[in-house]
């Protein structure tokens, strides 16, 4: 375990998630995309805290990073309840033909 | 490292390839369920990953929350998509070769980066009780973020139900506000049944 | 300094040893609740202690029933996955000079394990495909919602008392008065949880018999039985964890630590499966309105009011 075998995984995360979010039609297996690569950054930055610095206050911002993987959910379940409810679709592709 | 014994390493490797695998099956499987459940267990692994580097605090927070997290998720798939555990096969992608080629250009981008930079050396060492330390620092130098995060922590709950409720101060019978509301809500006017609550 | 792979490996035995006492202790702790379950049912003190041999004999030999697809692996994992997370429990209770997994963070651990509960129980009546047990599944996290919260706020009490979140640490700060005792709401809110996560008593509607038991339903045979055992375990784990939590740990007169911790644990298991046996069953929605909009905040306050009584009195 180095700092680049992390940053390697991370990254590997990272990509993953980006693959789901680009790709997937569904509302919520996007925001399972965004949540593979908050963990990858989650992973990317407790590696360089651990291996690099550690010193306390990088580990104030890997909770400012949980803090907001917990924002994107809420509000992106939220989001997708209003979604359902008013237009009985759970499709971006759908969701992005309404604006026109 | 000091602490690179092979039993961490061994352990690291495998949340590593657990986190991973499991990461990339959300996108394989064929059922909603499942595929919910494979990012749980990639997120377990993350957690874990963080344990071993003395993280406990947030590894174990991580762990905690994302179960959680994960069987909230499990109810909205099924909710929004109807499906039926027969791991109905599922192939819902758009722009699949764009998706692939991009995440694969950010893969090689960051995984070369991670390992051609030369990383610096370690400055300063972890404090003995990380867990303490972390405490200290949100409660004393770095009150201000915990500040921040509490009110963005209360206006996600106040915008998460403004935006997905049914219900308004308008569902009950008549003009008189201070009425109860009807439960379950009125759905248009059409709909004047009696009241309904049978607690 | 000694080679630490070494050093891991001459500790194996003493922790296979460690291993083994506490699935033992598990496995007494499940078997006592269920003989207090079979007595608040109205049973005979030796009829109820032979009911869960005798079930366990009955559904060993039981064939096991299938569903048409049936999502197989998430159920089974769903099924056995309970009555370990009750051996991980256990292995986090400080049982004399130390537990089988002590750590600085047993409190976190304790609550990141019964949210494990979450998802098996949801996967059990999911991966049934019956619509009994996803009726039940769904109960779950509806009542899961509503009791870990309280729960959870229930667990900072005795952590800011003790200004620690490791659970030896804990038992040892509350020598002269147990915590049960001068924090209350914060008890009260920690048995409920249990009570959740064990899927019984007042907040056993998701595995309620007008739902065919909910999701239980279309188990049969072993798996039917580690579901069973799983859920008297959990109780009995959540009481063993309140040991040190609210009852002072191993404090006591003329017994020895461990002794205290194992007899405070049966004692607790027995009074809450007696209690959960007596109580009926609530439906979910009469149980998630008290729970958010009365326990929950008691619970906080209970918090506010420890918090000032700690830095007051420091």
């Amino acid at each position: 375990m180095t700092v680049e075998t992390v940053l390697l995984v991370a990254s590997a995360l990272l990509s993953i998630g980006l693959y789901g979010a680009l790709s997937q039609q569904v509302v919520v297996m996007v925001m399972m995309g965004l949540e593979l690569m908050i963990a990858g950054v989650l992973l990317a930055l407790g590696g360089l805290w651990w291996f690099l610095s550690p010193d306390p206050s990088g580990q104030v911002l890997l909770l400012v990073v949980l803090a907001a993987m917990t924002v994107e959910m809420a509000t992106g379940f939220a989001i997708a309840t209003l979604l359902h409810r008013r237009t009985g679709t759970d499709m971006t592709d759908m969701a992005a033909e309404l604006h026109e | 490292m000091t602490d690179s014994s092979l039993v961490v390493d061994l352990a690291f490797w495998g949340c590593a390839v657990v986190a991973v695998v499991f990461g990339a099956l959300v996108f394989v499987v064929d059922s909603m369920a499942r595929a919910t459940y494979a990012l749980a267990v990639s997120f377990v692994a993350t957690g874990g990953a963080l344990l071993l580097m003395q993280q406990s605090y947030l590894g174990v927070i991580v762990v905690l929350m994302m179960v959680m997290e994960m069987a909230v998720m499990a109810v909205y798939m099924v909710m929004f998509m109807g499906m039926n555990p027969a791991l109905m096969p599922m192939s819902m992608v758009h722009s699949h070769r764009t998706a692939l080629g991009a995440s694969l250009v950010t893969f090689v981008v960051l995984g070369s980066g991670a390992v051609l930079v030369p990383w610096p050396e370690r400055r300063g060492a972890p404090s003995p009780d990380v867990t303490e330390a972390l405490g200290r620092a949100i409660m004393e130098s770095h009150m201000l973020v915990m500040m921040a995060v509490g009110p963005v922590m209360v206006a996600t709950i106040v915008v998460g139900v403004a935006l997905s409720t049914a219900r308004t101060r308008y569902d009950r019978l008549g003009d008189d506000l201070d009425q109860t509301p009807t439960d379950p809500p009125l759905r248009g006017e059409t709909q004047r049944g009696g009241r309904r609550r049978d607690r | 300094m000694t080679d630490p792979l070494a050093d891991q490996l001459a500790r194996l035995p003493a922790a296979a040893l460690g291993a083994v006492l506490a699935l033992g202790l598990v496995l007494v702790l499940a078997w006592t609740a269920s003989v207090s379950r079979g007595v608040a049912a109205g049973r005979a003190v030796p009829a109820s202690m032979a009911h869960a041999p005798a079930e366990a004999a009955r559904l060993l030999r039981q064939g096991r029933r299938t569903t048409l697809s049936a999502d197989r692996l998430l159920w089974r994992v769903g099924g056995w996955g309970l009555f370990p997370v009750a051996v991980l429990l256990i292995a986090l209770v400080p049982v004399g000079e130390t537990a089988l997994l002590p750590g600085s963070l047993g409190v976190v651990w304790a609550n990141a394990l019964d949210v494990v509960v979450w998802a098996l129980v949801w996967l059990l009546g999911w991966g049934a495909n019956s619509v009994a047990g996803l009726v039940g599944g769904y109960r779950f996290l509806a009542l899961a919602l509503g009791y870990e919260l309280p729960l959870m706020f229930a667990l900072v009490a005795p952590a800011i008392a003790a200004s620690s979140l490791d659970l030896a640490v804990v038992a040892d700060a509350q020598s002269s008065l147990w915590y049960a005792v001068w924090m209350p709401v914060a008890f009260v809110a920690y048995l409920v949880g249990v009570l959740g996560f064990a899927v019984s008593g007042p907040l056993a509607a998701p595995v309620g018999s007008e739902v065919s038991d909910g999701a239980l339903a279309e188990l049969s045979g072993p798996d039917l039985l580690v579901v069973r055992a799983g859920r008297h375990a959990l109780m009995g784990a959540g009481a063993a964890i309140a040991v040190p939590l609210f009852l002072g740990g191993g404090s006591g007169p003329w017994l020895p630590d461990a002794v205290w911790v194992v007899l405070k644990a049966l004692l607790l298991t027995g009074a809450l499966a007696w209690a959960a046996g007596r109580l009926p069953t609530l439906r979910t929605h009469q149980l998630m309105e008290p729970l958010w909009t009365i326990l929950l905040p008691l619970v906080v306050l209970q918090d506010l009011v420890v918090a000032v009584l700690v830095v007051s009195g420091s």
